[in-house]
């Protein structure tokens, strides 16, 4: 059982993004990804969970060996595929309760409804777990939401609707060393044998917290090197910019082509 | 289409997704035939046994009607596209409404049924009047309130029984020169509900009017005359549905409320008309000294809605509300609004209006508000918010308030707000389908104005997003 990449190529707006990803994340397993800024890896997540302004070109992903690429998003999302976003948008007039809960009778089969006593139970169990006040599940979702709290609120709902693969991408990002703690807390409450996880991140410090069994890194489209834990600190140590030197090509990359500075 | 179905215990089931957009071939014994004269008018008077003043009343109405120009020059040029020659005027089964269920034609009640009045009767009304086309089919009120002297029946009843009360304030509100579909109206009218309520009395349950069309490029024209006397207090709500055909329908009413001193009057519509109807309605309130008239006003469907409910603040201390949701989806225009007209010391009015636009869909606000000079103590509120779903989407406000002097006090607020595609791909990678992260936006963009609705309303009200959200995505 995986989520099986195979030889992925998405393109937005006439440029090819990903340009070739292969990658077999199984149950059980957590993957890290890391990368220079803009080599794809947000674009990977959102080809994966089907935004629709990117175009696949080629390649498949497999879900358990079923193909997801022609599947509408909220098909996928059923199936298990959970995104946790780099930018989480804000949901004006509809509060977390009622949005996970709507989410979560989305999943039941037709005919059946939520118990609510349970919902609101379990609700409270994990926004205990994740340090939040419980009034705070009435606000409407993201809307004024600190960015600690944004990405608090995006382990809330993926540790609620329990995915079979959960995609983090930079839930780090903009978290003090506590909320980090708390996040990365919350994801391992939620890795085990039924559980794959594709984690996007700059930086070691969360790596520190949730040991991943694999690290990859991206530049300009493509998987350029994959290994161990140790590859993070080494990246963490020296940089992307050999590697960039030795597989990105300045002709492709975007920086170089509008002339602007990272 | 016609549909000749008998209705099973399912069937009703499925009518849940097919809202109001079914009918049943009828035969009609009264038929004034199309397109609107004098004729017409005549047959109209005769079929209902009109008494002369009435006669005078309708002609000097269509004269009126006749004159006036069609509004084009600040509303939609759609209405343009209306042929009032290509209209019936008047269908009826007969003159009499029933009293029970039983008395009501086959296929009229059948209607009913499916679209669950009688049902709705038994759990929570204290009286229902159903009209079908043009006159009412059913109309029946709990005994205890006909015992406290509370009358609630047909417009034609209402006018001869109780002239007295009908003529001191019918045509008062809103006069038929008031604007040329309210000309229309006068000349034409059928149907609707007269409602008194004496001193002091309090009805409990709401009163409730069902309107139903049923016939192609038909025009259904009620007319409802709500007085609640000294310290009473009613509560009115009407729901209208149709079939969807190809050609036009319109639905032009007039309703007017009175409320005497201290007197209580809550209007209630959900509308669910089909993409077809045009719907043009004038309402209007008229609050004495320490009355409040309340309208609660819910815009689902049509092709093209013009209202602008209205509050005439008469007395000291009188109240007016307007609470008003309105969505338009593609190929709709709801051009909605309200007016809060002030004319006496230390009156508040109210209005929240929030308008939902979907894919090609337009919706305006049009609000009056006035307190002239001489008046203190007046206070307005006015709220409007529009949500825009897609980028297509329009929506205009046209706030127009006139304040006089400074010793009255208004507060307005509007906002747009949009959801973007982004936002609809992040709830659907929540696992939500494309319409229910749309019904859920809207629901929650209305939710704290439902919240003063009646809970059997905000219950169907919700039914009816949800289904116009299905019905949206392709
Ligand atoms: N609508 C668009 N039109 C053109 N280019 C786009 C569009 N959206 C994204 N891109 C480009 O795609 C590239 C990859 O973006 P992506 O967000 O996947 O990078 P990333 O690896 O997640 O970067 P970061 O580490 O900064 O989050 C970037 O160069 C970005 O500018
Ligand atoms: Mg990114």
């Amino acid at each position: 059982m995986s989520l099986q990449i195979c030889d992925l190529h998405a393109r937005i707006a006439d440029r090819e993004i990903l340009r070739g990803i292969s990658l077999e994340i199984r149950l059980g397993q957590t993957h890290a990804i890391m990368g220079p800024n803009g080599s794809g890896k947000s674009t990977l997540a959102k080809v994966i969970s089907g935004h629709p302004d990117y175009e696949v070109t080629q390649g498949s992903v497999l879900l358990d060996g079923v193909p997801l690429l022609e599947r509408e998003p909220d098909e996928r999302a059923r199936m298990g595929v959970f995104l946790a976003f780099q930018y989480p948008c804000e949901i004006p007039g509809v509060s977390i309760a009622n949005f996970l809960r709507a989410a979560a009778q989305a999943r039941l089969p037709e005919g059946e409804s939520l118990s609510v006593t349970d919902f609101y139970q379990k609700l409270y169990r994990e926004m205990d777990a994740l340090g939040m006040q419980r009034n705070f599940s009435s606000r409407p979702l993201n809307a004024g939401f600190s960015g600690g709290e944004k990405k608090r609120a995006e382990i809330l709902q993926m540790a609620m609707l329990r995915p079979r693969y959960g995609i983090l991408d930079e839930t780090d990002s903009g978290l003090d060393i506590d909320a980090l703690k708390v996040v990365a807390n919350g994801v391992n409450r939620l890795r085990g044998p039924e559980v794959g996880f594709l984690i996007i991140t700059h930086y070691q410090r969360l790596l520190d917290y949730i040991t991943p069994d694999f690290v990859h890194v991206m530049v300009e489209g493509r998987i350029v090197q994959s290994g161990g834990p140790e590859l993070a600190l080494e990246l963490e140590r020296h940089g992307y910019g050999s590697l960039e030197e030795r597989y990105g090509s300045s002709k492709l990359s975007p920086l170089a082509e509008t002339g602007t500075q990272g | 289409m016609a549909e000749e179905q008998g209705i099973a215990g399912e069937d009703l089931l499925q009518l849940d997704r097919s809202a109001g957009d079914f009918h049943y071939d009828v035969k009609y014994a009264y038929d004034a035939g199309v397109g609107l004269s004098e004729e017409t008018v005549d047959y109209i008077c005769d079929a209902k046994n009109d008494p002369t003043w009435l006669r005078d009343f309708r002609k000097r109405a269509l004269e009126i009607f006749l004159r006036e120009p069609l509004p084009t020059h600040w509303a939609s040029e759609q209405l343009a596209e209306i042929d009032f020659s290509q209209i019936r005027y008047y269908l009826a089964h007969g003159q009499r409404a029933g009293r029970s269920w039983d008395e009501v034609p086959e296929e009229v009640k059948r209607t009913f049924e499916r679209l669950g009045v009688p049902e709705q009767e038994r759990k929570f009304l204290a009286g229902v009047e159903a009209q079908f086309d043009s006159e009412a089919a059913y109309s029946n009120m709990k005994e205890a309130l006909r015992a406290q002297g509370v009358i609630f029946v047909g417009s034609t009843e209402g006018l001869h029984k109780h002239p007295e009360l009908f003529r001191k304030w019918f045509g008062k509100v809103i006069p038929p020169g008031d604007n040329k579909f309210a000309a229309l109206n006068s000349a034409v009218f059928s149907g609707g509900s007269f409602i008194y309520v004496p001193p002091g009395v309090k009805v409990s349950h709401p009163l409730q009017a069902y309107f139903r069309i049923n016939a192609e490029s038909f025009g259904q024209f009620e007319r409802t005359l709500i007085i609640a006397d000294e310290g009473s207090e009613v509560t009115y709500m009407e729901g209208c549905t149709a079939p969807r055909f190809d050609t036009a329908t319109l639905h032009s009413a007039v309703v007017e409320l009175v409320a005497l001193p201290g007197a209580k009057i809550q209007y209630i519509t959900v509308q669910n008309w089909s993409p077809n109807v045009f719907n043009l309605v004038t309402k209007r309130g008229m609050a004495m000294e320490n009355a409040e008239v309340r309208w609660i006003d819910c815009n689902i469907g049509s092709r093209l809605t013009m209202k602008y409910p209205a509050v005439i603040l008469r007395g000291r201390k009188a109240r007016g509300e307007v609470l008003s949701i309105a969505l338009a989806n593609s190929g709709q225009h709801q051009d909605t609004g309200a007016k809060m007209i002030h004319l006496a010391d230390e009156t508040t009015s109210n209005i929240i209006a929030k308008s939902i636009s979907i894919g090609e869909g337009r919706s305006s606000y049009r609000g009056m508000v006035r307190i002239p000079n001489h008046l203190k103590g007046c206070k307005n509120n006015t709220e409007c918010d529009a949500l825009l779903i897609n980028t297509s989407s329009r929506t205009d406000t046209y706030p127009a308030i006139t304040l006089r002097g400074n010793r009255s006090a208004v507060q307005h607020e509007a906002s747009v707000s949009k959801i973007s595609a982004e936002q609809i791909f992040y709830m659907r990678q929540r696992g939500l389908p494309e319409s229910e992260a749309m019904s859920l936006s809207v629901n929650g963009f209305v939710n704290d104005l439902v919240r003063e609705f009646p809970m059997e309303y905000s219950v169907e009200l919700k039914r009816l997003i949800d289904l116009e959200m299905e019905g949206s995505v392709g």
